[in-house]
Order: C-alpha cells, then structure tokens, then sequence
C-alpha cells in the first residue's frame, strides 16, 4: 500500500502545483501542436512566443507586471484543444496566442468566448473563424483563406497569364481550404483547371503526382499546403526537367522550404504579409531567433511574434487586462510588429497585413507584386 | 506508353523503399511473431544519423561516394544498435508475456524515440543533402533518375545477399530454426537470444539503408518520417506473406505499383484506400498474404 | 570477519562494471543524436558535450534501478501467484462483501461529488477519461474477450461522431435522439467490416482493421460533400436537459454526469455479456477456434456479434464526443487513437472491466498531468508504457479467469 500512497501523493503534488501560482503576473496562453507530426508548425509560434515576452520582461513587463507564458500542447486535434481551452481558463490566462489549426482553433474558441478571453491565432485562415461572426473574442493575424486564394489566382491570371492550372493540396484543414477557393475563383475566370487532387501528407515521396501535373499540359501548379511536400512536389518536377510554374501559400513562404529544396525552389511563387524581407522589425526577429535557436525560424514564426506583441501592447494601451478593453483596444490602435503596423477590424481579421506575392530569386524570397 | 513506364517506375521505387523496411518487419515477425511497432523510428533514427554524420564529414572536406559509403555505413550500425538495445529493454522482458503485451510496448517504444529525436534534434524539417551522385550515363534518360535506380538495385541486392545468408549461413540456419519452434531449437543448442538479437541488427541495418537512400533521393526529413513508413511498409510484409523475405519484397513492390498507378490513372486523394482495398482483396482469396503458406491445422 | 567482505564486494565490483558498461554503452548510442546537432543555418555541428554527461551518469545509474526491478520481478514470478499482496488483496475484497460494497459506494461518492471539487479543467479531462473507459470497454469485447485484434476500431467512434454531427447540421436532431442510432449505425458497420474477415487470423486480421480505419479516415477526409472534408463540421449541440439553458461550466457538470452514467452501464451490460452465452462463446473463439467449432458454435455469429457489440459501444461515444467539443474534424479519428485505445485494454489487463477503466484513467490522464513536464511530456509517455508493460506484462490489473474448482468436500457436510 506504501508505492500507491506515494504514487497519489507524487500525482497531487503535479496535480496542485500548477494552483499555486502568483497573482501579480500577466498570463498569456500559447496552445498550439507541440508534438506529433505537426509539431513543427506549432513550435516555431512558441518560440517566437518566448522571444517576444523574454524581450518585454527584460524591459521590465507590461503594466508593471511581468508577463508568463503558459503553452499547452493540442496536437492539432479538436478534443485535446478543448480539453487544452478550459485548462487555461482555469489557469485563468489573460489572453491567448493560438491554437495553430482551424480545427483545434475552433473547438476551443468556444470556451474562450464563454470565459471571455481574447484570443488570437497566428495561422488559423478557416474563413468562418472571422467571418461567421461567432466569435467576437477571436483576431488573427494571418488572412482568411479566400483573401490569398484570390491574390494566387488574380496573380496567376494577369502576371503570369495561365491558361491551364493544377490545384493541388494536402488534404488539411489548411490547404484544401486555400485550395477550394483557389479552385473556384479560377473557374469564375475562366481559367481552366485541369487538375484538383489532395497528397498524402508525409508520403515517401510525390512522382505519380508530377507525372500527373505533367500530363496533365496545367501551365502552372497552385498548391495549398506546408513546405515539406510543396519541396518534393517542387523537387520532382524540377528534375523530370518541367518547368511549370509553381505557386504556393504562406505556408510555403519560409526560408526552410528554400533550404529543403535549395537549387530547385528557384522561381517558385508564393504569397505572404507584404515586405517582411525590409521591415526591420522583422529582420530583427529573425535574426533573434537564430541567435537563441541558431536555426532559421519555422513557419508562421512572424505571424506568432505579431500577434504577441500586438495582444501585449493591446493589453498595454487598454491599461487593463478586461476583456472589452483589450478588444477595444486591439480594434482602435494601430500596433508596430514584424508584418507591418497593424490593426483590427470588427471581425477580427487583420488590418494592414497587405498580401504580396514572393519568389524566389538567388535562394531568397523577394516581394514581386501586391 | 511513357506516362505508363514513369508510374511504373515510380511505384518500383516506392515499393523498393517499403520493401526494404518490410523485410526488418517479417524478419522480426517471423521469429518472435510481434508486430514491431517501432521499427519506422529505427528507419528514421538511420537517416538522422547519417545526415548529422554526413554534414560532420563534409565539413571535414569528404564528398562523393566515400561520403554516402561511410555514413551509410555509420547509420547502419547505430541503427542496428539501437534495434539491439530497443530488443533489450521492451521486448526481451516480455518473451513469454501474453502476445498483445510486447505490442503495447513497442508503441510505447515508437512515441519515445520519435520524441527523442524531437528533443534531441529539432522539430522542423531540415535538408538531406543530395549523397547519391547523378551517374553522367543517366543524361538522357528521362523516365527513371540516378537515385531511383541507385535505390532499386540495392534493394534487389540486399534482398538476394539476404537470402543467401538466411539459406546458407550457420546463423540464417539458426533463425530459421527459430522461427520454426522456439524451443525445440533451443533444446537442439540454438542460442535464441543471439539469434533475435541477430535478427534485430540485420533488420534495423536494412531500415538504415532504406532511410538513408530515400531521405537523399527526396532531400528532407524530420523526426515524424518513420511512422508513415512504417505503417506502409507493414501494410506490404502482411500483403507479401508476413515472416517471407520474398514476400516481403513482393508486397512493397505490389504496394508500390498499386499507389503509383491508383494516383496516376483515378485519383491520389483516394491513394491509400486503393492500398487498403487492395489489402483486404487479396487477403480474402489468400488469407496468408501472397507468398504465405495457409497453413491447415492438425487437431 | 574480513571474508565476509569479500564476496559482497565482488558482487558491488561486477555490478559496477555491469553499469559502467551499460553507461558507455547508451554513450555511444546517444553520440551522433544528442551530442551532435547540426545547425542547419550555416552547416554546421554544435556539439554538445554536456549531454554525454548526462546521459553516462542516467544511464549509470538507471542501470542499477532496472536490473534491481528486473530482478525484484524475477524473484516474484518465482513466488506462487496467490501469495502476491494485490492478488491477497483482490480476493479479500472479491470475498468479503462488506468490504467491496463500501468501496464501491465510497468510489460512488467520490464520483458524485468530482466536479464540485475539482475545476472544470479536471472535469474536462475527466470526461475524457471517462469516454475512452467507454471505449476501452468495447474493444475489450473484441480484443480481450474475443480475441480479434482490431486496430481500426477508431472507425466506428467516427461513425457514430459523424452521424451526430451530420444529423444535428442538417435536421437538429438531438442528441438523445441520436446516442442509441450512433451506437446503432457502428453495429452496421461493424459487421460490415466483420465479413471480409471473418477468415483472417491474428496479424492478418490486424492489418486489415487498420486499413479499414484508414478507409473510413480518408473518406471523411475527400468527401465533401458528406463530411466537409478536413476543415470539419462546427456548431454542434451540447446534450440537451428538458428545455434548460446551461452555461459552458454546467454543461460541463451535465455531461461528467451523463458519462458516468454511461460507464455505469456499459459496465453491467459488457459484464452482463462476459457471463452470458455469447460472452462464454467468445472466450472459447479465443482460446481456440477449432475446439469452440467441434462444440458446436457458430463462428460466424459469434465473430459478427463480437465485432457488432463492440462497435455499438465506440458509436455511442463518437456521439458524445461530438457533443463535447461541438467541433469534429478527421483529425481526432486517426490511427494512433485506435493504438491508443488498444493500449488501454492491454495495459490496464486484457479481459478485466477493472483492468480496463484503470488503463482508460492512466493512458489519458497521465499525458494531462505530465503537461508540468511540458516538452518532455510525450517522452514521458511513452517511456511510461514501456516501463508498465514490461514490469507488468499481464496489465497492471490482469483478468481474474473464472475458476470452477472441484474441492473436496468434508465429509460431514456431504453425509447428512
């Protein structure tokens, strides 16, 4: 019986510690995949997270208080998100940065509305999240997915003019959701698309599906998904010698793509928060992670050091952790981040986060166009 | 015709990397009868220590094909010691446990690594560099690549070095032996223990090689590569025959095929149910897999 | 005096030597992962030194924890079973009723009051427990009863999520009116997937469950126009009370107590079962099919009831899962959660209801609790299920098989 006491003792100890905590400290929650096959979306915004509170504690805190992270692992999944919500309204956080899927997104945004804790998503872009209107306690700053499936397409159409696309995506919330608008704004051009098939996410590797785009004669691929697949696609291609154009999405926009895909990721297209390569701000937050990290940040680092800093100084200019007066407060003021000087609309989307369409020249990203 | 000869390709090359870890899935299978759950984090454990070592070498100034030697063979052996020790700690206890127990373990096993890696290494994906050399005779070839080819013919190579050793060897006599009846071969003087531990290091070694290859061929990994592999390449040592060195090879390869044309001719978004229907048709006329004996019970 | 000495320090001396080989041993395992780590920004190695400290010293030492278990679990398998102080402690409370019907009202108080003592948080996560105790208790029938060994059971936890979201989206059906044709829908579908197999065995049969659960994944993944595909289907109803307007908190308390009320009675029904016909059937199907056939049981029925009844069960949770969150996606339905499930009925000890429910509660509350470790929360993890299974292969509760034992009777008892 004494390795069972022990053992209940040992549980409520880790059980209670977390109750015993100082009241004096602003509590910003940051969920978000921390382990699983996803993680390595959700661990570049925790990150980018500790930077930018490690940053404003050492400047002494936010209404004289000093700010603490509390981050929680989702795994991306809807039931652990909720379970990982109602754990930080009894931690009782000021406010939250995450979760980084639509899906774990939107089944915790619920118990925050109900708690009214503001949050903010760095790289949740389902459509409904803003404009459904459900959730007056929700911001986000990263554009609604219609916003760059539209920018993809209206690019492809008058820059590059296409005349047969391949829309392909990787089965995720993320992805196909870009995908099917992209899919439908092409079709309301006129533009023809010969191709819309979902990929294995994680599969050993993608030739039928280049064999496919190839036959296929699209000019141009448009693909929503994350970088590791968008390099193989890329890859692929590149060395059966085709030379359709590629372009892709936010999620692709990160230098690790370049690095995965080096000489091949040449000339790829993809849209991303206007003129982030010459705000300083940005530059400086890039350059901090790589001194801490030493790696380059992952994706959605920026969108995550953004909103960050803009719940903070929200809370900073509000003067108050009170829900309505953050929001008030995020909608009325303009914030200076990484993307831009920015601000919010009644919706929550963000104002001021301009979308550019980027490619890649000399294993850079470089801005070509709004 | 081409588009044909390309999905053709394809998939042989596909199913050649599932091949590859299929035969350290039957080889176990074959001789403790458990389904080694953690046998895709051996794969990957392999490619991660290849390019850590490789990136160390060439910063040593190595290049070419003493670079894609040395660190292939670098990966082999740390993968076949972790498959050693991996059979120590979770599987060796539970011998004579009931069947599911070294199952649990193995997963639990799978979780552990993976999160290693994850901590140890880094969450994000990083580059493989490009060991395998294009051959200048490939030029113009254009339906098949230099790695492609490098990756099916070490296949093919290692398969038949396999069933060489298995067939002619002391120790391929002993595992066989094993996986016959376990204690009749011990009776007979067989060393059990050396034997699965032998059977863990060939395995895991020929995950390494699998890893090694694909992750240069693709030029990426990360530390969740092996958990897909893994489920594949079980997926082909049950289709081929589970406990068959040719079946196994068989099943990757079918597997492969099946993939490359189901993507090719319908559609990938139902790829993997095509795999998966193709598994459950072919194991209701050959319950045993392809290549496996139905075996008829003697009451 | 002084020989006494010498065979003790002998053993202290071998067993350092065993350690400080053990040590070097993971040194050199962990040398190219957690020494070296490459920098990807500019090509080059970091090294890290410090690590192999570390990991010579854990290793040292933890060599000697796990040879001195390994050791202590040896020395108790050599011991009759019965004299072991949890079996004693079993059949005491198996015996004496007055002891096990204290128990359980206590552990019944206890439940009753949970959510009044502990945050929402705690009656978040306990619900979840609660739902995979549920879920461990069905496949338990297939698995640990029957012997089939799924690994696709997820899919018809989806199915019935699927079917309550979907009838909620379209109709506002409700969730009582769904919960019995969620349970209802899995059945179908559990014999569907039962017929192809019904010839497979052991891994054979394994595979193609999970392959049936990818099937059903994958679907919900490209068919939009049944599923909405991978962004999911929101907004889905919380279990309605009469009519009453509850806020997220009491919905909260509401649905603990409709979950215990669930466990309570998939509890007497899956019991019920084991001692029944059927139940008595499948254990023979499991302990072999060619006998349990000479008897004259029909293997087809008892396999498609085992898969059917089994299913029933993840059905009705799918149905509350939907209900929980008000969110389902394809993400929650994925292989690892079938792994998961599986490993709740093995862990906790194939067979046993107790066994079981203790799985469900350490498999999902431990990841929650272990979040003070944060990142190193899943490593943990899966060392925890390592280490349970190895130093407790049969579960950490085993089944306690029904014994019919021929006792000899005293003679006066038997003379009248």
């Amino acid at each position: 019986m004494k390795r069972l006491l022990v053992v209940v003792v040992a549980l409520s100890v880790v059980l209670f510690s977390g109750a015993a905590f100082a009241a004096d400290t602003i509590k910003i929650g940051v969920p978000g995949a921390h382990s699983g096959d996803l993680a390595s979306y959700g661990l570049p915004s925790l990150n980018a997270a500790k930077l930018v509170v490690a940053d404003i504690n050492a400047k002494g805190g936010i209404l004289g208080k000093k700010v603490e992270i509390v981050p929680e692992d989702d795994v991306c999944k809807p039931e652990v998100a909720a379970n990982v919500g109602t754990k930080l309204v009894s931690e009782k956080v000021n406010v939250v940065m995450g979760h980084i899927c639509s899906g774990a997104t939107k089944a915790a945004l619920n118990i925050y509305k109900d708690a009214k804790i503001i949050t903010m998503s760095p790289s949740a872009t389902n459509v409904d999240l803003t404009k459904s209107g459900e959730y007056p306690n929700f911001f986000r700053t990263i554009s609604p997915d219609d916003a760059q499936a539209n920018l993809q397409v209206v690019f492809a159409q008058k820059k590059l003019k296409v005349k047969k696309v391949a829309v392909i995506h990787d089965k995720g919330d993320y992805g196909k959701g870009l995908a099917e608008f992209a899919k439908a704004d092409f079709e309301k051009m006129g533009i023809k698309v010969v191709l819309f098939e979902g990929i294995t996410p994680g599969a050993v590797d993608y030739s039928a599906v280049v064999q496919k785009i190839k036959r296929s004669g699209a000019d141009a691929v448009v693909y929503g998904g994350y970088h590791p697949e968008a390099a193989k696609i890329v890859s692929g291609m590149r060395k059966k010698k085709m030379k359709t154009i590629f372009i892709s999405d936010d999620g692709v926009r990160d230098d690790t793509f370049i690095k995965v895909a080096g000489k091949y990721a040449e000339g790829v297209y993809a849209t991303g928060p206007i003129d982030t390569t010459k705000n300083p701000l940005a530059i400086a937050a890039i350059e901090q992670h790589k001194k801490v990290y030493g790696t380059e940040p992952g994706a959605f680092y920026l969108n995550a050091y953004a909103a960050t800093e803009c719940l903070l100084q929200g809370i900073e200019k509000a003067k108050s952790t009170d829900y309505a007066a953050i929001a008030k407060s995020l909608r009325s003021n303009w914030f200076q981040t990484p993307l831009g000087k920015i601000s919010f609309d009644a919706k929550g989307d963000a104002k001021g986060i301009g979308f550019a369409v980027y490619q890649v020249k000399n294993g850079k990203y470089v801005e070509i166009g709004k | 015709m081409d588009y044909f000869l390309e999905l053709f390709f394809g998939g042989l090359t596909r199913g050649s990397i599932y091949a590859l870890i299929a035969l350290g899935y039957t080889m176990v299978y074959g001789i403790i009868q458990l389904i080694n759950f953690a046998h895709g984090e051996i794969y990957m454990i392999g490619a991660f220590t290849a390019l850590v070592v490789a990136s160390a070498l060439s910063l040593l100034g190595m290049n070419g094909l003493s670079l894609l030697m040395l660190s292939g063979v670098i990966a082999m052996i740390y993968s076949a010691a972790y498959g050693f020790t991996m059979e120590k700690i979770a599987y060796k206890p539970l011998r004579d446990a009931q069947r599911l127990s070294p199952l649990i373990s193995a997963i639990g096993m799978s979780i552990f690594l993976q999160n290693y890696v994850l901590l140890a290494q880094t969450s994000d994906f990083v580059s493989f560099p490009a060991l395998i050399e294009e051959f200048p005779f490939m030029e113009s070839v254009t339906i098949m690549r230099s790695s492609e080819l490098v990756i099916v013919v070490t296949t093919a190579v290692a398969t038949t070095l396999l069933t060489l050793f298995i067939k002619f060897t002391r120790m391929g006599k002993a595992m066989r032996a094993v996986a016959q009846d376990k204690t009749m071969a011990m009776l007979l003087g067989v060393n059990v223990n050396r034997v699965i531990s032998a059977t863990f290091i060939i395995g895991s070694a020929l995950a390494a090689v699998g890893g090694v290859l694909i992750s240069s061929h693709i030029g990426q990994i990360n530390f969740y590569i092996g958990f897909i592999a893994g489920i594949k390449a079980f997926t082909a040592a049950v289709l081929g025959g589970i406990g068959s060195i040719p079946g196994a090879v068989i099943g990757g390869l079918v597997l492969g095929w099946t993939e490359s044309f189901a993507t090719g001719y319908v559609s990938s978004d139902y790829e993997d149910v095509f795999a998966f229907g193709l598994l459950v048709f072919i194991l209701i006329f050959r319950p045993a897999g392809i290549l496996g004996k139905t075996t008829s019970e003697k009451v | 005096m002084k020989t006494d000495w010498k065979p003790l320090m002998q053993r202290v001396s071998s067993e350092m030597i065993k350690s400080i080989v053990v040590s070097l041993w993971f040194v050199f395992l962990t040398f190219p992962l957690m020494v070296m780590k490459i920098r990807p920004l500019d090509q080059t190695i970091e090294w890290r030194w410090m690590n192999l400290v570390y990991v010579g010293v854990g290793a040292f030492f933890l060599s000697f924890v796990w040879r001195y278990l390994m050791a202590r679990k040896e020395r108790g398998s050599e011991k009759d079973e019965g004299d072991s102080w949890q079996k004693r402690i079993g059949m005491k409370i198996r015996s004496d009723k007055r002891i096990s019907v204290s128990g359980l009202i206590g552990v019944g108080i206890f439940v009753l009051i949970f959510p009044f003592l502990f945050s929402s948080y705690q009656t978040s996560i306990m619900i979840t427990a609660l739902m995979y105790v549920m879920l461990g208790l069905g496949l338990n029938i297939v698995v640990g009863l029957a012997g089939l060994l799924d690994l696709g059971y997820v899919a018809f936890y989806a199915v019935g999520a699927y079917f309550y979201a979907l009838m909620n989206h379209h109709f506002g059906i409700g969730f009582w009116a769904a919960l019995p044709f969620a349970g209802g829908l899995a059945a179908v579908f559990g014999i569907l997937l039962g017929f192809p197999v019904l010839r497979l065995k052991g891994d054979y049969l394994a595979i193609v469950t999970l392959g049936f659960g990818e099937i059903i994944r994958l679907i919900l993944e490209n068919w939009n126009e049944l599923s909405y595909g991978p962004s999911g289907i929101a907004g889905i109803s919380r279990p309605g009370f009469f009519g009453f307007e509850f806020t997220l908190q009491q919905h909260t308390v509401y649905l603990f107590y409709i979950m215990v009320a669930l466990v309570a009675l998939t509890t007497i029904v899956v019991s019920r079962l084991r001692n029944s016909r059927i139940g008595r059937a499948w254990i023979a199907l499991r302990e072999d099919e060619v006998a349990c056939q000479a008897m004259g049981i029909d293997k087809t029925r008892t396999k498609l009831t085992a898969f059917a009844l089994g299913a029933t069960w993840a059905g009705f949770v799918g149905c509350i899962f939907a209900a929980k969150t008000t969110f389902i996606n394809p993400a929650s339905f994925t292989f690892m959660e079938s792994a998961m499930i599986l490993s709740i009925v093995v862990l906790g000890g194939m067979g046993s209801i107790v066994g079981v429910m203790v799985g469900a509660l350490v498999l999902i509350l431990l990841p929650e609790y272990l979040r003070a470790f944060s990142e190193y929360r899943m490593l943990a993890f899966g060392a925890s299920m390592v280490i349970i299974m190895v130093f407790r292969p049969q579960g950490i509760i085993s089944g306690i098989r029904q014994r019919y034992e021929f006792r000899k009777q005293p003679q006066q008892e038997v003379s009248p």
